[in-house]
């Protein structure tokens, strides 16, 4: 990456933190609802999004601000979704768990764990049939992975060659389980070339080798309308759900993670570097507290829904 | 009008609208093996046997269907639904309306069910209420060849995900089919019989025990009038309504088990909105709460027959 799409991943990294951080207060002052959030996770989401062009299509699950976010979401409309208001994504009725964004390009959202992978295989077989250079990014974590439809959906892409990038942020946590409590397996990506599919593992902390990994596996799958799995091996920071005290986690490996926030990694490699001094990283971290503030007014100041909308969009 | 059985009326009714839309795509465990004149027809990528796999099946077509096709899928046996639930309810029947409306899911998911092949009950469950229960989805269940072509071409055309279900006693029973493009709306139930004493409402099979039911009736000189619903979802109150309006007695039979069948539903419909016109309590005449048996005897047994029928609408008649 040069240092300009460096600093860009910065910016985007830095933009979802302060999202997730400001609703997080929000909720602790009864503003909002309780989110999934995917703070330590920035890296993986802005570096996988980089790599994409604006015909692919995303298809994400719970824990989606980053991708969101990413791929150019307005932080005003998702944080309206979040508070249940008119001008969110979905009307309000998604509220954060499910926030889908068609116009850009973000689809068909599912916070049933696995749901994702059982519906990005139809939305790679609509590209196929209907044409379009487009290929299709799923999104999904460690937890998916332990759901039988993981096994079917790769099955079924690589047997139909279907364009489908899966990104499985290995977070480490399953809910509020730790994914050593649930696999012997360290890794998913073994599981693609049991069933005839490329793969590779990242370190889903340093945006610049997650871009690097997107870059190559999306050309692949682009050029060969193959699928790919990529790991990006990243960690949950904040718990399953707001609020959540994080008691069951072992401190010394929350630390230990910590000490490799992909923010503060980034920012220090860039000051060190001599691409970015301390005020302009401060500043970029105060125009995102900018545009947040603007963001919650926004979202305050939307109507909700009125009562005509409980039953409007049952059907078609 | 020539003739045909379910069976091959299913297949008419794909071809016929796979001919007039080139995004209706079939897909399923054997459906390239067992059609093979669709493949013939329309090429392997429209014609598709998939992995024996229901869960991915019914979400590659929730998926397929919300960015540009119309997936036809086949899951076999009804019971194998629950394997795909979480595709068919979460998925298809509620992504629309979370995201406010940013997706349609036009998609038919065939699955046959009902005695009659003794295969017991993780083959035979009719499970067709649980459906009518999620938001977001339509149930047909046809009675003849005719309807089963002109419903399934509705269904294919519909915008939402439809579950199309046939009886398994059904597939192989003759019945004409009228040429061309004769498409039944959904939501529209068939008076099959026109009569001033008792209506007789239900779907699939035991419609057939209702028909022979009335024409014993008629013998004794008690006019029934005979509903097919045809569609489930959504149900065809004015039909029900109008007829228990004019006989103040009902009898509801289905094969499905009684409590929170569909037959519950109707019978709560005429008590909300026609109780004033009732002139005996309605009946139910449905499957036990069990699993369906193998045993041909038992599973005979288990379906509402037309001499239970008969007797229940007498029963009404005369004051019993």
């Amino acid at each position: 990456m040069t240092s300009d799409t460096l600093i860009q991943a910065l910016e985007r990294m830095v933009l979802i933190r302060a999202y997730e951080d400001t609703l997080v207060g929000l909720h602790g002052q009864g503003r909002a609802a309780g989110t999934c959030t995917s703070v330590g996770q920035e890296a993986s989401a802005v570096g996988v999004v980089s790599a994409l062009s604006s015909e692919d299509l995303i298809l994400t699950n719970h824990r989606s601000a980053g991708h969101l976010l990413a791929r150019g979401a307005d932080p005003g409309r998702l944080m309206a979704e979040v508070m249940g208001k008119r001008d969110g994504y979905c009307k309000g009725k998604s509220g954060s768990l499910h926030i889908a964004a068609k116009e850009i390009g973000v689809v068909l959202t599912s916070t049933i764990v696995g749901g994702e992978l059982a519906l990005a295989t139809g939305v790679a077989l609509s590209r196929a049939t209907l044409g379009g250079e487009g290929i299709v990014v799923c999104f999904f974590g460690d937890g998916a992975a332990c759901e039988g439809r993981f096994h079917e959906s790769l099955n079924l892409a690589a047997l139909w060659n279907l364009p489908i990038l899966y990104v499985c942020e290995n977070n480490q946590w399953q809910a509020f389980v730790h994914r050593k409590e649930t696999t012997l397996a360290d890794s998913v990506v073994p599981q693609a070339a049991a069933l005839g599919m490329d793969g590779k593992s990242v370190d889903g902390n340093d945006v610049e080798a997650v871009q690097a990994a997107a870059a190559e596996a999306v050309a692949a799958v682009r050029r060969t309308r193959k699928p790919f799995l990529l790991e990006t091996r990243t960690y949950r920071l904040r718990g399953h759900f707001e609020p959540d005290d994080q008691s069951y986690v072992d401190p010394s490996e929350l630390e230990q993670w910590r000490g490799r926030d992909p923010i503060a990694v980034l920012r220090a490699r860039l000051e060190r570097d001599g691409l970015l001094s301390m005020g302009e990283a401060d500043a970029i971290e105060a125009r995102a507290r900018g545009i947040m503030e603007s963001a919650v007014a926004f979202a305050e100041a939307s109507p909700y829904p009125g009562a005509e909308d409980l039953t409007r969009d049952v059907y078609a | 009008m020539p003739t045909m059985t379910v069976t091959d009326a299913v297949s008419a009714a794909l071809a016929e609208e796979m001919r007039r839309d080139p995004t209706v795509l079939l897909m399923g465990e054997g459906v390239a093996t067992k059609r093979l004149p669709l493949v013939e027809e329309f090429g392997a990528p429209r014609v598709r046997n998939t992995p024996l796999a229901e869960g991915i099946i019914a979400g590659t077509a929730a998926g397929a269907a919300a960015t540009g096709l119309r997936p036809v899928i086949d899951l076999l046996f009804a019971p194998f639904l629950t394997y795909a639930m979480d595709e068919i309810v979460n998925s298809a029947g509620k992504l629309r309306y979370i995201s406010g409306g940013q997706f349609a899911f036009p998609m038919v998911v065939l699955a046959q069910t009902g005695a009659g092949w003794g295969v017991g009950a993780q083959h035979n469950h009719n499970n067709e209420a649980w459906f009518v229960h999620s938001p977001g989805l339509k149930v047909v269940m046809p009675s003849n060849p005719a309807d089963a072509k002109g419903l399934l071409k509705a269904a294919i055309r519909d915008d939402n995900p439809v579950l199309f279900f046939t009886d398994i006693g059904l597939a192989y029973a003759d019945g004409p089919v009228p040429d061309g493009d004769a498409v039944v709306p959904l939501g529209k139930a068939a008076v099959l019989r026109e009569g001033a004493d008792v209506t007789l409402v239900s779907y699939a099979k035991t419609v057939h025990g209702c028909v022979q039911a009335a024409a014993r009736l008629a013998e004794a000189g008690i006019e029934a009038e005979v509903i097919d619903l045809r569609t489930l979802k959504p149900l065809d109150e004015d039909t029900i309504l109008r007829s228990v309006r004019k006989t103040g007695r009902l009898v509801v039979v289905h094969e499905a088990s009684r409590m929170c069948g569909v037959g519950a539903e109707i019978a709560a419909l005429v008590a909300e909105k026609a109780f004033g016109s009732l002139r005996a309590p309605v009946v139910r005449l449905t499957g036990p709460d069990a699993p369906a048996p193998a045993s041909y005897p038992l599973e005979q047994a288990f379906v509402p027959q037309a001499e239970a029928i008969e007797s229940a609408a007498r029963g009404l008649v005369e004051g019993r």
